[in-house]
């Protein structure tokens, strides 16, 4: 049966009313209209739906609406702050890192999770960290370029 | 198996059923006061009409595109052609920015709204970039030779709004720009609404929502061609806000959420009826035995007995090639609303045309009542030039009398969508002492006549198409058959250069005359080092080529094997040409894909089914590349402005599995033929092996 619930998504409190078994791949889409995060497969294969969930890289086709209840949720709406773009998603304009462009939330989401823990990470760990998420489209290496890209842009501004 | 929507040799190639009438729209009257400027095909009626005003019903209806400029200098391009990935919409911009001299960010590109944009076939085969651009730079060509001279931005568009609609319809005589003095095309322009695809704001088909929209599903047989024997719906209908929609053999459920939908459908209890069905395991026998005897011979040339005859080394070889699924990342969605007789759609398809006569005919109205909208498409890859969704979303909000959103999950996109065909190529051939072809007899069984032709120089040539009874639904791939096509050719090649003892690019060499085949070899080989490098132990390089809807490619694989172990391929090198380059950097990005996509089909990719079920309906147990397989890639793109520019999106995955198959053998590897690669060496027969 529904049950009232408090989800923290993009810094805004939202009470809602839905059954706690629903994923909160379709409560960010249907309730929400954050259709940014995308479904791809239902059984966190393809990393389309990837959120970030107290900073971590969460399938959220695969979590529960009572799991994510309490924390702190991320999608791709979030991570633009006041009209000006995450570097990772400012690095796949610049590297052309997408052809149908409907992994790249899922991939952003991915790639910035990893870069919040892990400033320089190398091509191996980035490979690592995102073997998880799929392109079909195959623009992989754009991807990864576009991981080291913002990785690099990140360095410079701190420095 | 027969399935009603079955494209002709898996491509689909109607006629436009769209009798395409300007008053009837009262388009014009909506864009207000400006340029307009149609672009037609050539037709001599047509002609006639140029620089005329519309005429209602007298104009022709072979028009390939429009153009609008409006009082602000914004321009607006209508096509028929869609957007999936493969970067029509940047392309199409940057030829109209070319020919108008306009900035880029002046010019937005309608595309494959049925209701705004004139009559298309669909948007396969490659043709976007050698029919449609043609056809916008000509319009936009036009429209400037209207406009004043000088700088886009010192032009009073005001004004010339203010004389009301300046109507022009071009035909074939407008002169666009010398590929010499491009400025826009020809360079590497960002992929246009690059913002919205990286913040989640483009919404793709899945993503509409309409005021009081229901979620729809879709009760499936449990079998391919199974007919619904009984049906209980009683504890579905218990389901809070559920509806559960039934018109014969089809049944769904519409809901308030996904998941009232989803526990409403689980609810259904369905008897069906079906007869035993093949398998997998006996594709290849059962496509050659169920083959129409010499169907037909889609080229022959001399004598193969006496070109066999003369030959020093003569070889047969058979090749087989899986089915396997676009599993293109969004799959099918529709959103369909109807108000009273009229029907508006959302959906992502190659086709939006094809899916209004589908749907016009699916519910007996007329097509002028079917608006179909087709968001720019997260990817088809040739899979999405069918209108199931739309059907199916339409049917259930006839049924619930609501605006009723479908979006079919992984399984069923796997499960009812269609396949690139499987096939069987048996290849007979002979070559002489000087390592020259004498006889080159070729069948193909069911995959397609994409690619059959060979380019290589044989005076004694049998090239065959055998149509087959096939067992599972099939249709348009990335590149059609020519993959099939050219991993048997490009193999048997290679095996006839071993028989001779010649090297391979060699070999090749000997028997072409085609200079841009040659070019491109020669291209792919000079930056892999083919010759001057030694490959290390255990590691091989393989080479192929190949020519196909206008453009030519060359691929040179490096591939390390091991016992007990899946082949790792290190590197390719591929050289792509298709004439002039429109985007460079885009067009790389396509060949990148192309080859990553292709490694999918070449090592592991295969759709196993038994008894009308598909047994590795999702991506757990349906392996695509991921980050891990991608090997180091080097594109080199071949580029011929004194060439019309010609599509890129199919062609440079042709010659992917080739060049690894002829790479796997070179290190010391059996000879494979069969695709995918991997798969029937580690583990022919079981699912479940290391490779997947």
């Amino acid at each position: 049966m529904a049950r009232n619930l408090e989800l923290l998504v993009n810094g805004v409190q939202h009470s809602i009313s839905a059954e706690p078994a629903r994923t909160l791949l379709t409560v960010l889409r249907d309730e929400l209209d954050l259709t940014g995060t995308k479904y791809g497969c239902g059984e966190g294969q393809c990393g389309a739906c990837t959120v970030m969930i107290d900073g971590i890289a969460t399938r959220s086709c695969q979590t529960g609406l009572s799991a994510a209840a309490g924390h702190k949720i991320t999608t791709i709406e979030g991570l633009e702050q006041q009209g000006s773009l995450d570097p990772l998603q400012q690095a796949f304009l610049d590297v052309d890192a997408m052809q149908c462009a409907y992994c790249a939330p899922g991939m952003i989401m991915s790639g910035a999770a990893l870069l919040a823990k892990n400033h320089n990470p190398t091509e191996a760990e980035i490979i690592q960290a995102m073997q998880g998420n799929m392109c079909r489209c195959g623009t992989y290496p754009r991807i990864v370029a576009a991981v080291r890209l913002a990785a690099a842009k990140s360095r410079r501004s701190v420095a | 198996m027969n399935f009603r929507i079955e494209p002709e040799r898996y491509e689909l190639r109607e006629g436009p059923a769209y009798d395409f009438s300007f008053d009837r729209r009262g388009f014009f009257k909506a864009l207000g006061g400006g340029i307009v400027v149609v672009s037609l095909i050539t037709r001599a009626e047509a002609q006639e009409s140029g620089g005329g005003r519309a005429r209602g019903r007298s104009m022709p209806q072979e028009i390939a595109a429009w153009l609008h400029i409006d009082q602000n200098g914004a321009v607006t391009v209508y096509t028929g052609k869609v957007e999936v990935g493969q970067n029509a919409r940047t392309n199409i911009t940057q030829a109209a920015a070319e020919e108008l001299g306009a900035p880029v960010s002046a010019i937005e590109v309608v595309m494959g709204d049925t209701d705004r944009v004139p009559y298309d076939m669909g948007t396969f085969g490659s043709m976007t970039t050698p029919q449609m651009v043609p056809q916008i730079r000509k319009a936009s060509a036009a429209a400037r030779a209207m406009l004043p001279p000088g700088a886009w931005s010192s032009i009073d568009f005001a004004s010339i709004a203010k004389q009301g609609t300046l109507l022009q319809a071009v035909t074939g005589d407008a002169k666009p720009k010398a590929t010499s003095s491009w400025t826009v095309m020809g360079t590497s322009v960002p992929k246009v609404h690059g913002r919205d695809f990286v913040t989640g704001k483009h919404r793709y088909a899945a993503d509409v929502k309409l005021p009081g929209m229901l979620y729809g599903r879709v009760l499936r047989p449990a079998r391919f061609d199974a007919t619904l024997g009984s049906l209980d719906k009683t504890a579905a209908e218990k389901v809070p806000g559920a509806t559960i929609v039934q018109d014969g053999d089809f049944a769904g459920v519409v809901a308030p959420t996904p998941h009232a939908a989803a526990a409403a459908l689980n609810a259904l209890k369905a008897q069906w009826k079906s007869q035993p069905q093949t398998s997998s395991k006996t594709l290849f026998a059962d496509l050659e035995r169920n083959s129409a005897p010499e169907s037909r011979s889609t080229h022959e040339s001399g004598s193969i007995d006496q070109g066999l005859s003369a030959a020093s080394h003569k070889l047969e070889a058979d090749y087989t090639v899986a089915y396997i699924a676009h599993a293109p990342l969004e799959p099918r969605a529709a959103v369909a609303q109807w108000d009273a007789d009229k029907l508006t759609v959302w959906t992502g398809t190659q086709r939006p045309f094809g899916v209004q006569s589908e749907l016009a005919q699916a519910f007996h109205i007329p097509e002028q009542n079917v608006h179909v909208m087709m968001p720019d498409t997260g990817s088809g890859y040739g899979g999405k030039h069918t209108g199931e969704a739309a059907i199916e979303a339409a049917r259930l909000a006839k049924g619930a009398g609501k605006p009723v959103k479908l979006v079919w999950t992984r399984e069923e996109e796997f499960t009812w969508a269609y396949f690139r065909p499987a096939g069987v190529i048996k290849v007979r051939s002979g070559v002489d002492a000087e390592g020259r072809l004498t006889a080159w007899e070729f069948h193909n069984y069911n995959s397609g006549t994409s690619g059959i032709h060979t380019l290589y120089d044989v005076a004694n040539q049998k090239i065959v198409f055998h149509a087959s009874k096939y067992p599972l639904r099939q249709g348009s791939y990335r590149g059609l058959a020519a993959t099939a096509n050219h991993f048997a050719r490009e193999v048997h090649m290679d095996e006839l250069a071993a028989a001779a003892g010649i090297e391979p690019l060699e070999f090749r060499l000997r028997n072409l005359k085609d200079d841009r085949f040659k070019a491109v070899l020669h291209a792919a080989a000079d930056r892999f080092g083919w010759g001057r490098r030694k490959p290390a132990a255990g590691t091989g390089f393989g080479i192929a080529g190949g020519f196909e809807k206008g453009s030519y490619v060359a691929a040179c694989a490096e591939v390390q094997i091991s016992p007990g172990q899946a082949p790792r391929v290190v590197r390719v090198v591929e050289s792509f040409e298709c004439g002039a380059v429109i985007n460079p950097d885009q067009l790389r990005n396509q060949v990148e894909g192309s080859i990553i996509q292709g490694l999918g089909g070449a090592l592991f990719e295969a759709i196993d089914f038994e008894d009308g079920k598909i047994l590795n309906p999702r991506f757990s147990r349906y392996r695509v590349p991921r980050f891990q397989d991608v090997p180091q890639l080097d594109v080199v793109l071949v580029d011929r402005k004194d060439l019309p520019s010609a599509g890129a999106g199919e062609t440079p995955i042709v010659t992917v599995a080739p060049a690894i198959a002829n790479a796997i053998f070179a290190a010391g590897g059996q000879r494979l033929r069969a695709m995918p690669l991997v798969r029937s060496r580690i583990n022919p027969t079981t699912s479940g092996g290391t490779a997947r």
